[in-house]
């Protein structure tokens, strides 16, 4: 049984058909990565999974429960977490609140919630040394950590990253890739959704490629890296 | 990477200490009274420069103006703290949805109608002119709030929420809409009930007005006096904003409406029910500007279906003036809306012998402020300039 699946599912923007019929699914502990160019369909898929969006057919399984009409705060609590794409951090709280709210769900006087934080710091020192400080005036690298961080507090069985190296220098990118391989070694099951093909593919189990809003081609990470079309459209080797 | 590894480690809890409790809590009330002094500092030097220039040919302009300074600062309190309390309703309405809510005038009218109608019932079971006047003002003040509020969650949930994404004019006429249909509907049952069009709002004795000082004038003195229910006024009001700071600044809940008003789609991926949340401002505003209704009505003494359009327009002026979606600047924004108010009614006349008498003139000034911070500072005296969203 899949953590999580998606089957045959279509979402819109209005008119406009985003997916077209997207099945993916994500096994307990792996790490998952969903490639493709700008305008995919990638971030769609994160959202609809999120329930930012509602698809108009198919259906998202979590843990064979359907979630695809559920709010998602709601599908927050049964958790899925969420690093969004460009991090939308709360610019004007402070990085100690934006941690508490991704502990929103959770007693923040409790001791768990004290051993979340105290791990999350441990992931990220860089935030550690920032707590006090206001969310808009981190870098974009401590965004990007704190976006990560924040949903880690939720306590989530199913982490969905979108595009954490984006806009990253790349030694930046390098450290984000081995945090989320660490996140994963403690137990976490991963869904990366990347323009980054190789860094993705290197620390992932298995990856998918979307092209305009279909699935082209899913496999085992390593085959994926090694495939031709992969290489010509992703890697950018010839 | 190791550099930072080998920094020492610093304990990091989410408890707030009493300190930091009270910094967040009281951090805003201390911008509110700077600004309280500075707008009477201001104004007043303004008064003395110009009555001392124009004293050269009456002498007396000089004398009289001193004179009422005082009283007219009080009444700009009043007025400010009144401003102050209906702007919060617009600016927080504004901060989780940036929709101006052009019915919350009417909540506040409403407010002012419930108290008189719970005012008159208690007339009518004769318990009214034995009533401790605080005790009835704490009866007609919560009943108030709790109709206004959820009046206000109600309009949302009934005339907003279904057009949450809908163009942004679809919500602001759907507003205006709101309003005139609460205004008639308030007319239609206050015409039809022993309270009238203009329901008188009975008080129990609420004792003389207190004497703070008398300033000689002449051979008389000028007292300076501050009627019980304007001190009350200002005490409610103060103790609204206390209240509300506590919660947004320090509670749970706080946090939740300020990360809404940051970003909805986030705060949703956090576990926050953003629809819990907007309702629950809707709750506060409303209730918020129920508690002034009820105060306004019971300090003038008579309410009507129309009073909400004014003050609430003046109230919104207040808070596009401190910064719209800004809370401090809400009550920073009414404050100094409420002095200028009360100095141009005061001083106008005076200072050009009569030409310009009547209160009209402070609305004139009120309204020229909405259009000269638009023009020149659109995000308001306490605003951030807007964060852009990716």
């Amino acid at each position: 049984m899949a953590l999580l699946e998606l089957q045959n599912v279509h979402t819109y923007y209005g008119k406009i058909h985003a997916l077209k019929g997207i099945s993916v699914h994500i096994e307990k502990g792996e790490i998952v990565t969903l490639i493709g160019s700008n305008g995919a369909g990638k971030s769609t898929t994160l959202r609809t999974i999120s329930g930012l969006l509602t698809p108009r057919h198919g259906q998202v399984m979590l843990n064979d429960k359907r979630i695809d009409h559920v709010p998602p705060h709601e599908i927050v609590k049964m958790g899925v977490a969420q690093s969004p794409e460009g991090r939308r951090i709360f610019p004007r709280l402070t990085v100690l609140e934006n941690l508490e709210l991704g502990a929103y769900l959770h007693d923040t006087r409790s001791e768990a919630y004290h051993a979340d934080l105290e791990r999350v710091l441990t992931l990220f020192p860089r935030l550690r040394e920032r707590v006090a400080q206001k969310g808009g005036t981190l870098s974009g690298g401590e965004q990007q950590m704190l976006a990560i961080g924040r949903a880690l507090m939720t306590r989530p069985s199913v982490l969905l990253l979108d595009e954490p190296s984006m806009g990253l220098a790349p030694v930046l990118v390098e450290q984000i890739f081995e945090i989320i391989q660490e996140i994963n070694s403690q137990g976490m099951t991963v869904l990366l959704v990347e323009q980054n093909a190789l860094q993705a593919l290197s620390i992932a189990n298995r990856g998918y490629v979307l092209q305009s809003g279909a699935i082209v081609l899913e496999d085992d990470a390593k085959a994926l890296i090694e495939n031709e079309m992969v290489q010509k459209a992703y890697l950018g080797l010839e | 990477m190791a550099a930072e590894a080998k920094a020492p480690t610093r304990r990091v809890s989410s408890q707030r200490t009493t300190a930091e409790l009270l910094r967040v809590i009281f951090l805003p009330l201390g911008q509110l009274f700077a600004f309280i002094l500075g707008s009477a500092v201001v104004l007043g030097l303004i008064v003395v420069v110009l009555s001392f220039l124009l004293s050269r040919d009456d002498p007396k302009i000089f004398q009289t103006a001193i004179a009422i300074l005082p009283q007219v600062i009080i009444d700009g309190i009043v007025r400010g703290f009144l401003f102050a309390t209906i702007a919060l309703g617009y600016t927080m309405v504004y901060g989780v949805l940036e929709f101006i809510n052009f019915a919350h005038g009417e909540i506040f009218m409403v407010g002012g109608f419930v108290g008189a109608g719970v005012a008159y019932l208690l007339n009518q079971w004769g318990i009214l002119s034995n009533l401790p006047a605080l005790l009835f003002v704490i009866i007609t003040v919560l009943i108030g709030m709790t109709v206004s509020g959820l009046l206000a969650m109600g309009t949302e949930r009934i005339a907003y929420r279904p057009l949450r994404n809908a163009p942004r004019l679809v919500p602001l006429i759907s507003a205006i809409g709101m309003s005139l249909v609460l205004q008639d509907m308030v007319r239609l049952i206050a015409t039809n009930t022993p309270l009238g069009f203009n329901a008188r709002f009975e008080t129990p004795n609420f004792g003389k007005p207190f004497q703070l000082a008398s300033i000689p004038l002449g051979d008389r003195g000028i007292p300076v006096l501050i009627g019980p229910k304007a001190v009350i006024f200002i005490v409610a009001a103060l103790l609204m904003l206390l209240a509300l700071n506590y919660l947004v600044n320090a509670t749970r809940l706080g946090k939740a409406i300020r990360a809404v008003a940051q970003d909805r789609a986030t705060a949703s991926l956090m576990g926050i029910n953003v629809n819990q949340i907007i309702s629950l401002t809707f709750l506060i505003g409303g209730a918020l500007g129920g508690a002034a209704g009820v105060l306004f009505g019971m300090n003038i003494g008579t309410v009507n279906p129309y009073m909400g359009f004014i003050p609430g327009l003046k109230a919104f002026t207040a808070a596009v003036l401190g910064g719209i979606g800004n809370i401090t600047g809400a009550m920073v924004g009414g404050i100094v809306l409420g002095f200028l108010e009360a100095f141009v009614a005061s001083y106008l006349s005076l200072f050009t012998g009569g030409n310009f008498s009547g209160a009209s003139y402070a609305d004139i000034a009120a309204f020229s402020i909405l259009i000269l911070i638009l023009i020149f500072r659109p995000e308001g005296l306490l605003g951030e300039s807007t964060t852009q969203k990716v």
